[in-house]
Formats: structure tokens, C-alpha cells, sequence
């Protein structure tokens, strides 16, 4: 008999038994979902995180900063130098040839979470009228624009999602004044619907801010060299001390500390549980192939190979591996995916509210954990099961 | 006690199985241990908080700031007994943002506020002496290597000095530390001496970022901080004050709810333990029914049979959990080094060992209870000639 023949043999008796040792195989099973679960639920809160911030802007556009500030909150561009920058020849233009350049205020507001009344940090943005015409993605799902010059917002499909007291028609008390929320706007599911949006005058103005955070812009020459020109032309003005930036370097960034840090958290509490995992699977194995000891001793005493029966044994740990594997990814997906979630960004200092995101890979990845944690749990098991030499095991079994 | 030895030889019996379950109990309890420390290291802030202790921030938003004047009159609010401020300096240091936090203070009154910062008598002289002095917690010093005495290279990202420049350079004159590990991670900061800071700063010189307060009587912080707010109520800059702890909870709640995702995972990995510990428990009954049996003609009473098989499953836990949280305790040390102080310092908390034996125990009725009960109804006949 080929040994490929013998391996599918063992295999299926091996199998066809696993129904009668249902209590230690279901212990393999809940052990490695439990694993995959954890897993893949906790990489999928970073995943969502990193795709938040990853999608937000475009390779199109700049944001311009201080020089020296990594991000927006720590900026400060003065009014005198927005009106430079503007001008910059590196700055794409309208159709009735005005720049494409939006100066912008960022604060923090506090609000609480819905149902909850502790203070967050919710981050507010002025923008100047271009920033619809830069910001293409942006657009308005319910109620109107702010009017100009009036105390009106407009809310982030996720801030209004997350927040208390930000559906259309209600009104946020802020410094010095009410706002009304007139409307709600979605861009692409990207950072920026965490945000509150106003006209930039009037924030500023009830702020009592004299100067912007950053100056966001459309690159008239989209390659490197039109960048770099931009940049050179800024380096030569000394009235200006400015870093610039393509958005989605900008906004890359702006995710490192988070996404550190839940992928630590994850990948340490996965690595713990899975050594938990591979005893139980030992376990497992040891009492699987225990008590089926005369029956391999007899297979070997027929004829049959060592070979075949740790493939055998592997086969079977892999089998259930991978069913504790795909119920733990299943889980996982069910009760996670799309699950929304508002956390403190570390670099911004300010809320940011997104969506769990169970991705392929995230699932490949539990599977490839699970099958590993079912090798490492079948290979001493099997190896053992080949070596009993087979008068020793008929005598003692 | 005395059935000890007898357990005990009940539950090695089957060596290789045992070991392997314990070791699965062990790594669920360490993981336990390590995760309660992480959300306890998160929410010290709370812990630390001092009772007698207000925070006063902008009633809107914390960046904004608040006028330094302010301090004269809420120190004559009634039951306030001394008054603090502190500013954001949004440090960048080496060129990392947020490295760590610098606070400009005004070091008598800060120092003060904070009575369990120990630092050198003649360290905080200095401080107060100083115009460009700083004095930086233990932990941050060794992360880094500084050593007291020595220029101390800080940019800002948000303040610049009258010459445009963001770069600030201080003289470190001291160190300070806390003893208490929950109030340890409240040195991770650099203190710089608010005198000089105001002075050689562009813009918002003359404004504080937020107020400290200590008041007399704990009891009475409601009413003070509504008094402190009244104060300020319809002037340009309006206050928002509440105790330390409330604001230590607030931020924390900022993060989100870390404890439901913590305790999220601990019920995935208690689930786990509680299928392979009853699998294993079962297993190991099964087997030895024939022997129970012998015990209950030997004259066991059913409740002592019982006893045993819930005994065998409490030592089995009670062993696994035991060596878990000890395995937690003595590897923490070396992740706080790890993570080269970046991290708030873990410690496992008194809290968590309770915790710890409850779960422990609840696992070993949830696991010994039904074999247990089978065993209780066990018949000495059938039992006997049921098997070979």
C-alpha cells in the first residue's frame, strides 16, 4: 500500500472517531476560536483606526503647518502668512482663477458622549469657503450648509453618531455663544466626520483667535517636483516658516501612536492566549491518541508505517484547529465588523471616532494563528504515537 | 486538611494532563494579572487623585487658557486653602512630539500642591531660585540620562520665544519621585519655572493653562467648586472646576471603555479555561469511578466523596491561578523596564489578587459542581459493576 494511501486511511478513521471524543476535541475547538477571536477582533479595532486616518486626503492636496509642529492642534499659521501662502504660485487655482486654499481654525469643544456626561475632546475646525471645492469628498447627507457669518455647524456623520446634542435643528452651547447644528456631512468615512465644521471668521471671532492652525491647499503641479518647487518657494520667503505636507503623509502619521499600541495590545494578548491554547491542544491530543493506543499499535503491527500515523495525528489537530479557527474568525466578523467605536488619537490629543474593520487578511492571518497553535499542539502527540514501540503499547493499553 | 495528600494524589494522578491544564489555568491568570494591570495603569489617575484636591480648567475646552491673575482670587474663596497653575509648554524632545509632558509652573506653589512629589530640600530651592531651572521625575531622568545640573534641550510646539524660536534650553537643578507606584506615573513630567517661561515667550504671556486648588474639608468640594465657578461666571473667561478624581475619570473615559474591552477578552479566555479545566475534571472522574466507589465502601459518606472531587478542583485552580498572578508579579518588573518608562508603571494591585481567588473559585465550582453531584448520587453497586 502506498504510504499516501495509508495516510488517507489512518486519517479517516481518525476523523470518523473524533465524534466519539467530542468533549477534549471541543476543548481544542473553543480554545483556538477563543484565540482568533481575540485576535482578530482587536486587529480589527486598529485596522478601522489605521483605514480612518489612512483614507483621510489626498495625494492631491497639502496641508501646511507651522514649522516644528507635528500636528494641527500645536500649530499656528498667522493670518498675514495664510494670505501668503495663498498666493504661492505652487497653489492650484479655480476656474475664476481664485487659489484653492483653505486657512483653517482647529479647536477642541467638549462634549459628551451619547448618554454619557463627561467631557471629550471633540475637535471643531473653521474653514474658509474653498475648502468644499479642496475637500470634493465632503458632502452634506442632511439637513443645509452653514450660512456665512451666521453661528452655524455642521457635524460629522461619526461625531453626530458618537456625541450627545449633535442631530440637525439642536443647538451646542460653546464659548460666548449657541450654535445651531443645520446639518450633517459624510466624507468618505475619513477623519474628518469626527469633526464639527463652521465658517472660519465667524469661529474665530468666538473663539477670539487671531491666527489659523494649518492652511490646507490644492497642488497646482501634483508630482514631486511641483511639491518640491512649493516648498522652495516658501523656503525663500522669510517671512514665512512653514512645513508642508501631502495629506495622506499628514494624516499617516497622525495614526502612529494608536495603531502601535493596539497592535502591542492585540498580538501580546493573542501570543498569551495561544500558548494557553497549545496545552489544551496537547491535552487533547495526548488523551486522543491515549485512547486509541491498541488501535495505532495494531495498524502498525499490519503493516502500516510511523509516517503515516503522525500525519494522521497532525491532520486531525490541523482539522480541529481550523474549525476552532473559522468559528473564532466567524465570531470575530459577526459581532465586530462595522462595530463603531470613538477613541482619544494620542498624536491629536482629540477624539476620533471610527469603525471596527474585519479585512481578508485580518481573517487569513486567525486562520494561519490557528493552524499553528493545531501543529504545535498535534506534533509531540503524534510523534509519540509513531515511537510506543508496539508490543509495549498492545501490553499496557 | 487532613484528605490533602489524598487529593493531591488524586489530581497527579494522570501527570502529563494535569501539568498541561495547570499550565493552561497559569497562562489565563497571568494574562489576567497583566491586563488589570494595564487598565489599572490607565485609570490611576483616579486612584492617585487626592480628595482635598480641585481642577480648574476653561469652561469650554481645555486648550483654551485661563487669565494668571486669576490665582489672587481663588485663593479668597472660602475653604480654599492654597492655589496652584499650570501651563502646556507641547513639548518635542529629540525630535518626538509629546515625548513627555513639560508643565510651567510656579515651583513653591506647585511643589506644595503636590506634597507626595519627594524632592531634595536644597533641589527645590534651587528650582525656586532658578529663572531657567526645571526639575524632571526619577523615571524620566534614567529613561533619558540626565543628570541633574546639567542644560536641558526642549523645543516647544506651540510656544516660541520673543526671537520666533522654538527651541527652549533649561537648566536642570533637581529630581523628584514618588513612592506610591499609582502616583509614580504622575512624574513622567518636566517642570520649568513659569517666571522665565512668561517672560520669553511670543504670545499668551500672562495666561495659565489650568488651576489646582486644595481645599480644607473634602466634603465641602461641591459647594467650593461652585463657588470658584460663580466667581468667574460671564466674564470672558468662565471655569470649570471639578475634583482631581472626577477629571482623572473623565480623561480616562476619554480613551474610551477600556475596562469593557479588557473585560471583553478575560470572559473569551475564562470561557476557554472553563471548557479545558471541566473537560479535564470530567475526564479524570470518569476514570476513577470504580475508585470512588471503593472509597464510598470504605465507609466515605457521600458529602466527604463530594468534597473530595470539589476539593480536587479547587487545588487544580488554586494552583493554576496562584501561579499565574506570581508569574504576573515577577514579570512585570521587567516589562516596566521594557518599555523604557513610556508607559505608566505596572503593578499588580491588591484588588486584583482578590479578584484573582474569586474567579478562581468560581471556576472550580462551575468545573468540580457536576462531577461532584455525579459522583454524590454515585451507586456503590452499579458504580462497581458498571465497569470491568
Amino acid at each position: 500500500m502506498s504510504s499516501l494511501n495509508q495516510i488517507l486511511h489512518i486519517t479517516l478513521i481518525n476523523l470518523r472517531n473524533v465524534p466519539r471524543r467530542l468533549g477534549t476535541s471541543l476543548v481544542v475547538v473553543v480554545g483556538i476560536a477563543g484565540v482568533v477571536g481575540v485576535l482578530v477582533s482587536v486587529l480589527a479595532m486598529g485596522e478601522g483606526f489605521r483605514h480612518t486616518l489612512a483614507s483621510t486626503g489626498r495625494p492631491t492636496r497639502v496641508i501646511m503647518l507651522r514649522a516644528g509642529s507635528d500636528a494641527e492642534m500645536s500649530s499656528g499659521v498667522g493670518r498675514d502668512q495664510a494670505t501668503l501662502l495663498g498666493a504661492l504660485p505652487g497653489v492650484a487655482r479655480d476656474d475664476a482663477g481664485r487659489p484653492l486654499v483653505s486657512a483653517e481654525l482647529f479647536v477642541m469643544v467638549d462634549l459628551p458622549r451619547q448618554g454619557q456626561s463627561d467631557p471629550n475632546n471633540v475637535p471643531f475646525r473653521g474653514v474658509q469657503p474653498a475648502a468644499f471645492a479642496i475637500r470634493d469628498e465632503v458632502r452634506i447627507i442632511e439637513g443645509r450648509h452653514y450660512e456665512r457669518g451666521v453661528r452655524e455647524v455642521i457635524v460629522g456623520r461619526k461625531a453626530a453618531r458618537e456625541f450627545a446634542g449633535l442631530g440637525v435643528g439642536s443647538r451646542i452651547a460653546f464659548r460666548d455663544s449657541d450654535w445651531t447644528v443645520v446639518g450633517t456631512f459624510e466624507s468618505g468615512g475619513d477623519v474628518h466626520e469626527s469633526e464639527i465644521w463652521a465658517d472660519a471668521e465667524v469661529a474665530m471671532s468666538a473663539f477670539r483667535r487671531s491666527g489659523f492652525q494649518s492652511v490646507t491647499a490644492a497642488l497646482a503641479d501634483l508630482t514631486d517636483s511641483g511639491l518640491a518647487d512649493l516648498r522652495a518657494s516658501i523656503a525663500r520667503d522669510r517671512r514665512l516658516s512653514i512645513n508642508v505636507l501631502r495629506e495622506p503623509e499628514y494624516y499617516a502619521k497622525q495614526a502612529s501612536i494608536l495603531s502601535k499600541l493596539i497592535g502591542v495590545l492585540g498580538y501580546s494578548v493573542a501570543t498569551f492566549m495561544a500558548i494557553g491554547a497549545t496545552f489544551g491542544a496537547l491535552n487533547c491530543m495526548y488523551s486522543a491518541i491515549a485512547s486509541r493506543q491498541t488501535e495505532i499499535a495494531t495498524l502498525r503491527a499490519i503493516g502500516f508505517g510511523g509516517a503515516p500515523v503522525v500525519v494522521s495525528v497532525m491532520i486531525e489537530a490541523l482539522a480541529l484547529a481550523l474549525i476552532g479557527g473559522v468559528l473564532g474568525a466567524t465570531l470575530a466578523y459577526v459581532y465586530c465588523d462595522g462595530a463603531s467605536l470613538s477613541t482619544l488619537n494620542f498624536n491629536t490629543f482629540s477624539q476620533v471616532a471610527f469603525d471596527f474593520r474585519v479585512t481578508p487578511g485580518l481573517l487569513a492571518r486567525g486562520l494561519v494563528w490557528a493552524l499553528l497553535i493545531g501543529a504545535a499542539g498535534g506534533l509531540l502527540p503524534a510523534i509519540r504515537a509513531a515511537r510506543v514501540p508496539v508490543t509495549v503499547a498492545l501490553r499496557t493499553a | 486538611m487532613k484528605y490533602l495528600p489524598l487529593v493531591w494524589s488524586q489530581l497527579f494522578r494522570r501527570k502529563t494532563r494535569t501539568v498541561l491544564t495547570l499550565l493552561s489555568v497559569l497562562v489565563a491568570f497571568l494574562l489576567f494579572g497583566l491586563l488589570q494591570a494595564v487598565q489599572i495603569a490607565f485609570e490611576s489617575g483616579a486612584d492617585s487623585a487626592d480628595a482635598k484636591r480641585l481642577l480648574t480648567t476653561a469652561r469650554y475646552s481645555i486648550i483654551e487658557p485661563l487669565p494668571m491673575s486669576y490665582a489672587l482670587r481663588m485663593e479668597r474663596v472660602q475653604g480654599v486653602v492654597a492655589v496652584a497653575y499650570a501651563d502646556w509648554f507641547g513639548a518635542k524632545y529629540q525630535n518626538e512630539s509629546n515625548a513627555f509632558a513639560v508643565f510651567a509652573v510656579d515651583p513653591a506653589r506647585y511643589l506644595d500642591m503636590y506634597p507626595e512629589f519627594e524632592i531634595a530640600p536644597a533641589q527645590r530651592e534651587a528650582f525656586m531660585k532658578t529663572r531657567t531651572g526645571a526639575v524632571a521625575g526619577k523615571r524620566l531622568m534614567d529613561r533619558y540620562g540626565w543628570k541633574v545640573g546639567q542644560k536641558l534641550p526642549i523645543s516647544s510646539e506651540i510656544h516660541a520665544k520673543t526671537d520666533g524660536s522654538l527651541d527652549w534650553e533649561f537648566d536642570l537643578v533637581g529630581v523628584f519621585d514618588a513612592e506610591d507606584p499609582a502616583v509614580r506615573a504622575n512624574t513622567d513630567v518636566v517642570l520649568i519655572n513659569v517666571a522665565y517661561f512668561d517672560e520669553a515667550r511670543q504670545s499668551g504671556r500672562g495666561k495659565t493653562g489650568w488651576y489646582i486648588t486644595r481645599i480644607a474639608d473634602a466634603d465641602q468640594a461641591r459647594t467650593i467648586a461652585a463657588d470658584v465657578d460663580r466667581l468667574f461666571m460671564n466674564s470672558p473667561d468662565e471655569t470649570k472646576t471639578a475634583p482631581e478624581k472626577e477629571f482623572a475619570v473623565g480623561f480616562a473615559k476619554q480613551i474610551g471603555d477600556l475596562g469593557a474591552l479588557v473585560t471583553r477578552i478575560l470572559l473569551a479566555v475564562f470561557f476557554t479555561i472553563l471548557i479545558l479545566t471541566g473537560n479535564t475534571m470530567a475526564q479524570a472522574i470518569r476514570e476513577r469511578i470504580p475508585e470512588l466507589a471503593i472509597l464510598k465502601t470504605l465507609g466515605f459518606s457521600n458529602v466527604t466523596v463530594t468534597a473530595l472531587v470539589l476539593g480536587e478542583a479547587a487545588l487544580l485552580l488554586g494552583i493554576g491561578a496562584t501561579l499565574g498572578m506570581l508569574t504576573a508579579v515577577s514579570i512585570i518588573p521587567g516589562l516596566n523596564s521594557a518599555t523604557g518608562g513610556r508607559f505608566p508603571p505596572l503593578f499588580v494591585h491588591a484588588e486584583t489578587f482578590v479578584l484573582a481567588a474569586v474567579v478562581a473559585l468560581a471556576l472550580a465550582l462551575a468545573v468540580g459542581l457536576p462531577p461532584a453531584l455525579r459522583v454524590h448520587r454515585l451507586r456503590i453497586v452499579e458504580a462497581l459493576a458498571g465497569h470491568r
